[in-house]
């Protein structure tokens, strides 16, 4: 049987892997015609393409995919013509193919509306990767932009906007309040409120008459008489159909657009079926992607001789990026005497929810929630499987007060066995604790066993609740435990290390596990040998296991080149020794860049230069900065009292003594430093694992900072105190952190863990309430007082120089496969693909 | 066992060329292999340098492990793990497979053997 797709977006793509999934070898041949010149590609994430995801990376299976599954595609060539009395399609470019089955799977467009002006350059649409690469083009010389749409997508568009640097943005909404069609007014006023902290400027209830400009845009008038001045513009309202062909074709479609389909998406035409975006069922077009796929499910089902049909979908969403939650479920509007609502404002917080209750007070219909959505999921489960509410409704909203509140995963305990968990792909909580209990007890395997989560992520927090409650259901103890080779903790493993002074990776997992370790218990391993006996990292059987970075002593960039980064402490530096890595620099061809760590990093050596790199670093004496390793990295200063008019005390000086002292220092995650020279902080102590700033009568020591993704300020730890008091509690900080952290847990996160938080750990530090001061010290001063260069030691020593070579048989040829472009001036790396 | 194919076993280096439990890379004409001595498990694997999710010669450097008793490479990259057994890309997403090719040791040397 012959099947044509016209379509490769999300849907089509769905389809043709649900056949291809349920069907014999050769029992179909499948012949698939997209218009875009990719294969399908994931649109949902399409903003993350700005946040660095690749083409690539969006991509739903690549081209090879198709070839396996014996599916002929031809892309960047749409069909331009059904017979349907012959039953064959014909493309743009000529093709010719008949059918048994056609699908249509052509989505939808971006609807424009015919405002006089639309056509100038700088007014864009948000549908596709093209779209977003012209944007990216545009907006660098705009800073002023408008979104017209206050929608779901418009925000997302907007959020996009100001991804791309345009600061300056505006949302142009029509209706009197955002996101009319998820959430009611007083959820539009907390969202817009959080939506301008942001940045954003929002106007509601206004129209636009005109784009003006000549050839570009340059503003946007409003019916109102206003005016806005505007360099670009980004029109999302709303979506239409793609049903030109099928209208073409004489199918029936809605007056509104839409291709006409029944329960089982059949056209009027009982040989083509419509799914996704581009099929109106029951007066409906389901502008999501898990109805379409759905729908694709049906009809791979009953091409397969099976019986299925299309009822309809819920139209629950969240809104994923813009950086406030929003989400909205079931019937988020139920009137008066539908049932009763259950509301919680707090404007200072900015946050909204409410809860619709059916009469008797039994059932969840649906709701909103503006600011926190973390209940989304749940409420989404409660509302959907009509799970009976607690004797106080509101708690649904506020968890349980009085108590220890929302423990995670109590939740999941209550719905029943068939609550579909993850509807992009119909995942139901039955299928997960099935899959737990045959041993895939990582998200990663559930992913790949159930492809739940695979789609729009959102059902993720949940799956992760579902595998740690069926393991504790099934009496296992859930715990941080590295992987299948260690089953302890890094904090139980660091105590049992100690105890049996166990020295090489292989001692411990004789001593400790099983098996033969693996990329996730080898690096902790190896940074815990680290923390406790300070030797040589490369020293023999510890090398392999030591993180790809740390075994090179170098950060591997793009392209498979390295980079050096040579300690400068305190960040202050001598002109002839910059002197010396401009030559080093001229000499090996490398990239130099000013760090965000106050030191000059060297990029794209290769890996035969690095030891005759160092050696010459070394000599003009230099040492390595631990850039590639867990370990602490710049300790930043301000000028301070010897030049800056405001200076209290000599910031500078207590830096590099600082940095000198903990250089070299392994722990489970980087440690990064600062001092400042007076409460003006210039050196960014705040943001650091420890900072310092310098008071009149001595320094503030401030912990557990961190800049990274979830920036988090530092919390004072004590105040006043003199510059050895200073040393003594870091030293202690520092060794209780390496002791009891997680693996790769910055200070900021293992706080946020730390039961009794700042209080607790000022307790251990300052008032030694664990009685173990003395011996952190101790124990500290052991490591400072082992601490070597590792470079030195690696170019000094003929077997580890050795290693240091792109070929082991051809020692002397660097990899040929590293290409550089030239940039500025510089190098930079060659694009991957 | 039935060999199919004819096989060229090419001398890579000598046994203690290649750390213990770690990888190196070998150069066979214009191709680029990894080579990993699993000192632990006394075995040896080889397998294409390139790793097929960014096209990264990087293979040899990655580290080496087990999952369920199966050995594994780790790309240093983004960390995707390969089966060096088969070459099936384990970490649940299709970023593709990789060639993987039979190892011998003799007096100390090390042959890889390559599909004529
Ligand atoms: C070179 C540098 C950027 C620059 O050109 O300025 C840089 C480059 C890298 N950073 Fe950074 N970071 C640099 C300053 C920073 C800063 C600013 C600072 O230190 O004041 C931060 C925020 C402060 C913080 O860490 O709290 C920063 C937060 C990160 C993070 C996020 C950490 C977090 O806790 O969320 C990562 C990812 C990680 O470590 O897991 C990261 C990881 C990286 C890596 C190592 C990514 C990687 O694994 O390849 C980059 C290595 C580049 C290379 O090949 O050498 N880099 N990075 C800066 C080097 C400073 C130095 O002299 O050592
Ligand atoms: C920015 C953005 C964010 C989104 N966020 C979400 C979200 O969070 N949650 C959610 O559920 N949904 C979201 N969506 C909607 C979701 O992407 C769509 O529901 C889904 O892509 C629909 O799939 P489809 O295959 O029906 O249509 P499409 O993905 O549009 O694919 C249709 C394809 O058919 C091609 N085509 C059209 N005519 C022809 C022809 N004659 N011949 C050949 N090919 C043709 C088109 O070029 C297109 O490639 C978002 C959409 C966008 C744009
Ligand atoms: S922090 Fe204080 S001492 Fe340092 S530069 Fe700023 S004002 Fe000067
Ligand atoms: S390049 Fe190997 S994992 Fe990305």
């Amino acid at each position: 049987m012959k099947i044509v797709v016209i379509g490769n977006g999300m849907v089509g793509y769905k389809f043709c892997e649900k056949l291809t999934a349920k069907a014999q070898p050769g029992q179909f041949e499948i012949v698939v015609f997209g218009e875009e010149t990719r294969p399908a590609y994931d649109r949902v994430h399409l903003s993350e393409y700005f946040a660095g995801k690749t083409a690539d990376d969006l991509t739903m299976a690549g081209l090879d995919w198709y070839a396996e599954n014996n599916i002929r595609i031809y892309l960047g060539d749409p069909i331009s013509y059904i017979d349907r009395d012959q039953k064959t399609v014909r493309s743009h470019h000529g093709i010719n193919e008949s059918y048994d089955y056609l699908i249509l799977a052509t989505g939808s467009a971006a609807f424009v509306p015919p405002i006089p002006g639309v056509e100038k350059e700088g007014v864009f649409i948000y549908r596709t990767i093209e779209d977003l690469e012209m944007m990216t083009t545009y907006a660098k010389k705009a800073k002023t932009g408008a979104v017209i749409g206050g929608g779901l997508l418009g925000l997302e568009a907007a959020k996009a906007m100001i991804d791309l640097g345009v600061t300056n943005t505006h949302v142009i909404e029509f209706a009197p309040r955002l996101m009319p069609r998820q959430i009611d007014e007083a959820g539009s006023n907390i969202l817009k409120a959080k939506l301008e902290s942001l940045g954003l400027s929002i106007h509601t209830s206004k129209n636009t008459s005109e784009i003006l400009g000549d050839q570009f845009i340059t503003g946007m008038q409003f019916s109102d008489d206003t005016k806005l001045d505007i360099d670009m513009l980004v029109i999302s309202a709303g979506i239409k159909p793609r049903d030109e062909l099928a209208k073409l074709a004489g199918l029936e479609t809605g007056h509104r657009g839409g291709i006409v389909v029944n329960d089982r998406l059949a056209t009027t035409d009982p040989f083509i079926f419509a799914i996704g975006e581009c099929a109106l069922h029951g007066g409906m077009i389901y502008g999501l992607v898990a109805p379409g796929y759905e729908m694709a499910e049906v009809v791979a089902t009953n091409l397969m001789g099976g019986d299925k049909s299309f009822t309809g979908f819920d139209m629950s969403t969240k809104l994923k990026l813009i950086g406030v939650d929003v989400a909205s479920f079931g019937d988020p509007f139920v009137s008066v005497d539908e049932g009763r609502s259950i509301v919680l404002e707090d404007r200072m917080k900015g946050v909204y929810k409410r809860v619709n209750i059916s009469p008797d007070g039994k059932y969840l219909l649906g709701g909103i929630l503006v600011g926190d959505a973390e209940q989304y999921n749940m409420l989404l489960q409660t509302t959907k499987n009509k799970v009976v509410l607690p004797p106080n409704p509101e708690d649904v909203i506020l968890g349980a007060r009085g108590g220890a509140g929302n423990e995670g995963g109590a939740g999941v305990a209550n719905l029943p066995d068939d609550a579909l968990i993850c509807s992009c792909e119909s995942v139901s909580k039955g299928d997960i604790c099935k899959a737990v209990c045959d041993g895939n007890e990582t998200m990663d395997s559930i992913k790949k066993c159930t492809k739940a989560g695979t789609g729009c992520g959102g059902c993720v927090p949940m799956v992760k609740d579902l595998i740690t409650h069926t393991l504790k259901s099934q009496g296992k103890y859930v715990r941080n435990v590295l992987c299948e080779h260690f089953n302890y903790s890094r904090q139980e493993l660091y105590d049992l290390v100690k105890v049996h002074k166990l020295q090489t990776f292989d001692e411990v997992l004789n001593k400790l596990g099983t098996g033969d370790g693996c990329e996730l218990c080898k690096p902790p391993v190896a940074s815990i040998l680290a923390s406790l006996w300070n030797d040589m990292i490369l020293a023999k059987g510890n090398d392999t296991a030591q993180d790809s970075n740390d075994r090179f002593l170098a950060n591997i960039q793009k392209g498979g080149t390295y980079s050096v980064v040579p300690r400068i402490p305190g960040g202050e530096i001598t002109p002839e020794k910059l002197i010396v890595i401009g030559q080093v620099a001229q000499k090996y061809n490398l990239y130099t860049k000013i760090t965000g760590g106050q030191r000059i990093d060297l990029f794209g050596a290769h890996v035969n230069d690095l030891p005759a790199i160092w050696s010459e670093l070394i000599e003009a004496g230099f040492e390595s900065g631990h850039a590639y390793g867990k370990a602490l990295r710049t300790v930043k200063s301000c000028v301070g009292s010897t030049w800056c008019r405001f200076g209290l005390h000599d910031s500078v000086s207590f830096a590099i003594q600082i940095e000198e002292r903990y250089r070299g220092l392994r722990a489970p995650h980087k440690l990064k430093s600062a001092v400042s020279g007076c409460i003006r902080e210039c050196a960014e102590a705040q943001s650091k694992d420890f900072g310092i700033i310098a008071t009149e009568k001595g320094w503030n020591l401030y912990v557990c900072g961190n800049g990274g993704s979830k920036p988090q300020h530092a919390l004072l730890l004590a105040t006043d105190i003199d510059s050895e008091t200073c040393i003594k509690y870091i030293d202690r900080f520092l060794m209780f952190y390496i002791k009891t952290a997680d693996p790769l847990t910055r200070t900021a996160t293992w706080l946020n863990k730390m039961e009794g938080g700042i209080d607790y750990l000022r307790n251990v530090v300052v008032n030694d309430s664990l009685g173990i001061a003395e011996q952190l010290e101790a124990e500290m001063q052991t490591l400072v007082d082992n601490y070597k260069c590792e470079w030195k030691e690696a170019v000094e020593n003929p077997e580890i120089r050795k290693r240091f070579t792109h070929f082991v048989n051809a020692p002397e040829s660097k990899d040929p496969s590293i290409q550089f472009e030239p940039m500025r001036e510089q190098k930079k790396a060659k694009e991957w693909k | 066992m039935i060999q199919e194919k004819v096989l060229t076993w090419f001398l890579a280096c000598r046994t203690t060329d290649v750390p213990e439990n770690g990888g190196v890379c070998v150069k066979y004409h214009d191709e680029q292999i990894a080579l990993f001595n699993f000192s632990r498990r006394g075995e040896w694997y080889a397998s294409q340098n390139m790793c097929p999710h960014r096209q990264q010669m990087a293979l040899s450097r990655g580290m080496i492990g087990t999952q369920n008793n199966e050995p594994k490479v780790a790309c240093p990259f983004h960390k995707k793990t390969f089966s060096l057994v088969t070459g099936q890309c384990l970490s649940g997403d299709d970023c593709g497979d990789i060639k993987t090719y039979p190892v011998k040791i003799e007096n100390e040397l090390v042959y890889i053997g390559i599909e004529e």
